[in-house]
């Protein structure tokens, strides 16, 4: 299953919903110029939702360092949301767990971002 | 808890060759100890021949889920098999071969007794071992890659990587059913 990627605006931050993989090839390319996309249009309060997110590898991990560090650059923020075990173990032992602003509730996040 | 595949068992048919291998060679080896009533390192092996292609990762980890399920493993060991096998083939086809469509990825499953034992070879020029930077070296945390082999490592059991000339062999082993669990190593 390839990834699928849908936004949508709460209270000024864009919540992307990903659903299926994040790995290297369509997966990585469609989570990158949805950020990539959104940051241009100047929208640059990103949670990512990962609910349905049931795989991701290596290249994804990276595509997902390189979204934290594009936004950041460009004076956005970028959180993530809901993530499965699979995920969360994988974010646990690349130890990015802790470099990753991580909620497991949508609206307390989408408070979290600076006003 | 003795592991025993019935003899003339394979762990894949050649019926059941894995998508992408279309345009590779599919081959099949089976070695059995045969004469003997009792098989306690029965073995078997499956190999297959892939193209440098991001075809040839999907196919790699559909083919170890199967032989990872084949084995008795649970679903959360098949997933980390998978899982390093569709990151060896990453490295072998990116790094390893670089998409040259004139080399090709071998892969290898071979059950041999409490172990499930995975080979993936590519043709590359050689895996430069003392460049593999650390991934979890704070200097290193927030790169976008460099993470294949770290996770390989962390999700195997044993992990052998044999860089020569003529390309890199990554042999990986898991032990079924928690055998032999401390015997986690990394020689290179």
């Amino acid at each position: 299953m390839s990834m699928k990627s849908s936004t949508r605006q709460v209270d000024g931050v864009t919540i992307v919903d990903l659903s299926g993989r994040i790995t290297l090839g369509e997966g990585s390319v469609v989570l990158r110029d949805t950020v990539r996309e959104l940051l241009s249009k100047g929208q640059k309060k990103i949670l990512l939702n990962l609910g349905d997110v049931n795989y991701i590898d290596s290249s994804g991990i990276g595509e997902l360092v390189s979204a934290f560090t594009t936004a950041k650059n460009q004076g956005g923020e970028l959180k993530l949301l809901n993530l499965t075990k699979k995920v969360h173990d994988l974010l646990q032992i690349t130890k990015l767990y802790t470099v990753f602003d991580i909620k497991d509730d949508e609206a307390s996040a989408v408070k979290a971002f600076a006003k | 808890m003795t592991f025993i595949i019935p003899t003339g068992k394979l762990l894949h048919s050649p019926a059941n060759r894995i998508p992408g291998s279309i345009n590779g060679r599919f081959t099949v080896a089976r070695e059995a100890i045969a004469g003997r009533t009792r098989l306690p390192m029965c073995a078997d092996r499956v190999s297959y021949t892939l193209d440098s292609t991001l075809e040839t990762v999907n196919s790699a980890e559909e083919a170890a889920t199967r032989a990872a399920t084949d084995a008795g493993f649970d679903d959360e060991e098949v997933m980390k098999i998978s899982m390093a096998v569709r990151e060896a083939a990453v490295n072998a086809v990116l790094h390893g071969n670089a998409y040259d469509p004139a080399k090709k990825v071998t892969l290898a499953f071979e059950r041999n007794g409490h172990d499930l034992v995975i080979t993936v070879r590519d043709q590359g020029k050689g895996l430069d071992i003392g460049k593999v930077p650390d991934p979890l070296a704070p200097e290193n945390l927030m790169k976008t890659s460099g993470r294949g082999i770290f996770l390989i490592r962390s999700f195997m059991d044993v992990v052998e990587i044999h860089p020569s000339h003529a390309g890199t062999e990554l042999r990986m082993i898991k032990h079924v059913h928690g055998n032999a669990v401390n015997s986690k190593e990394a020689s290179q």
